[in-house]
């Protein structure tokens, strides 16, 4: 018997609110599987289970804003009786609204208490609602009920526009007017980056890579390509720091517990504007090993869910290095604050054709400033700068990505 | 299609790849990346989704001619004749 409890999805989180189970006491789980939903201060969040077993009881109602750590559900092991078999078993009740995380519980806590009554508390779980993070922020603000509407975005998600149409009356501008979620996202990323500038030894370096047969060679599949076919520079650049991440020993993986621990994997969190304010970095998981084309399909599936629908837990705790990338409309360059427990974070500026001597003669060259900010507590400007390089290197071969 | 369906499709697609955005606050001026904030991936979300509605694909080099609901609805009346 074992307690699924509100997880952190990142240095930056306090609390979540339950606002979906997604399965009921009886149900069989298996690690890795979503249970259940919660709102965050960087929106919906789908959370997973990290045993196999079954539900033994609910232990928190939807609606409750719930400190992490608190007590959601009672999971029995597979081969364990049900609880009314067995005397009983309980869990604390979740303080809700706690000013201070609770502190992380022990695995597994069997305490004697009455007989459950408490369980049947919790109310049964809707069908699932999904809608856009925007969606449930302006439904919330104009209490109109997500389940009485019928959604025009992808699977049936409830969109903005949908909770907009109930009333045409509301303001006209509803981008431009950034609802409680906003606010709460801003604290969050004021949290965590004050957590980063105060703990991690930053390190900076910057590297110009010529982008120009990068760029030669993306233009040329795109031309071939359909629409649902093409691939953006970003794929191209995600991979690459992808790959280098892999080989370097010092950039990919976590600081905790005063120690840092190299990932096998490269889970690339990608930095995504949210449109009216706010910024999210989930992790494409594995992009060292994805193909160009299934690294674009999973980074389009990100940003999607990012922006209209729903981020995984893993997602949000389990990126290695992140990599924030400007796009052709930014600035010259960007240099980043490492997202903990990360240690590395790679930006990366617009390209710009600049003048360039190659081999003699001035041309015109297609630039992209690339600032590595590193945590000194891990790494040295020598293993960073070979780092960049190697991005640099592997991004002249773009065939070979 | 008349300019107005071209347009209502256009303004649809554009509301779809960004569900935070509302067809009547659209101007037939804004610029999608500048004004709008549409960035390269929604572009290319909406240049996917117009090749899927209209049957128009709109190449790279292209992609500027589609910039604004104006200048897109000009420019995919004159590619739908």
């Amino acid at each position: 018997m074992s307690v699924f409890r509100m997880p952190s999805l990142g240095s930056d989180m306090e609390d979540g609110t339950l606002v979906e189970w997604l399965v009921h006491p009886g149900d069989h789980v298996s690690r890795g599987d979503v249970v259940a939903v919660i709102e965050t201060q960087k929106g919906a969040i789908e959370i997973e289970v990290f045993e196999d077993g079954t539900v033994d009881r609910i232990e928190a109602a939807l609606g409750q804003k719930l400190p992490v750590g608190a007590p959601l559900a009672v999971i029995r092991e597979d081969g364990e009786p049900a609880a009314d078999e067995r005397g009983q078993t309980a869990v604390p009740p979740p303080e809700a609204e706690s000013p201070a995380p609770a502190p992380p519980p022990p695995a597994d806590e069997t305490l004697p208490t009455p007989p459950a009554q408490e369980s049947t508390k919790a109310r049964p779980a809707p069908d699932v609602i999904p809608a856009s993070p925007a969606a449930r922020a302006r439904a919330a603000e104009l209490g109109i009920d997500l389940s009485a509407l019928t959604g025009s975005g992808p699977g049936g998600a409830i969109l903005l526009a949908d909770v907009s149409a109930t009333r045409p009356e509301s303001t006209p501008h509803p981008a431009a007017k950034p609802g409680l979620d906003l606010a709460a996202m801003r604290e969050a990323i004021a949290a965590a980056m004050s957590r980063s500038k105060r703990e991690i030894p930053h390190y900076y370096l910057d590297h110009e890579i010529d982008l120009e047969a990068a760029q030669a060679w993306l233009s040329a599949h795109n031309a071939k390509a359909p629409p649902e076919g093409r691939l953006l520079m970003a794929a191209l650049i995600v991979k690459a720091t992808a790959r280098a991440a892999a080989e370097a020993r010092d950039m990919n993986g976590h600081f905790t517990d005063s120690s840092f621990v190299p990932s096998k994997t490269v889970n690339a969190g990608v930095a995504i504007a949210l449109r009216g304010g706010g910024l999210i970095a989930p992790a494409l998981m594995g992009a060292e090993a994805l193909c160009l084309p299934d690294l674009m399909a999973a980074m389009r599936d990100l940003v999607a869910r990012a922006r209209g629908g729903r981020l995984r837990g893993a997602e949000m705790t389990e990126g290695t290095i992140t990599v924030s990338s400007l796009g052709e409309g930014g600035v010259d360059g960007l240099t980043g604050v490492i997202y903990p427990p990360q240690v590395a974070l790679v930006g990366f500026g617009a390209p710009r054709r600049l003048p360039r001597i190659i081999g003699g003669a001035v041309l015109p060259r297609l630039c992209l400033r690339t600032t590595l900010a590193a945590d000194h507590r891990v790494s040295d400007g020598r293993s960073g700068a070979t780092f960049l390089s190697r991005i640099a290197g592997l991004l002249q071969t773009p065939e070979a990505l | 299609m008349t300019e107005d369906d071209i347009r209502r499709t256009f303004l649809d697609l554009v509301t779809r790849v960004a569900p935070d955005l509302a067809t009547d606050d659209i101007g037939g001026d804004d610029h999608l990346q500048d004004d709008l904030e549409l960035d390269s991936m929604d572009v290319l979300n909406l240049v996917a989704a117009i090749h899927e509605r209209l049957g128009v694909d709109v190449p790279e080099a292209d992609y500027m001619e589609i910039a604004t609901p104006n200048r897109a609805v000009t420019y995919l009346s004159g590619r739908l004749d």
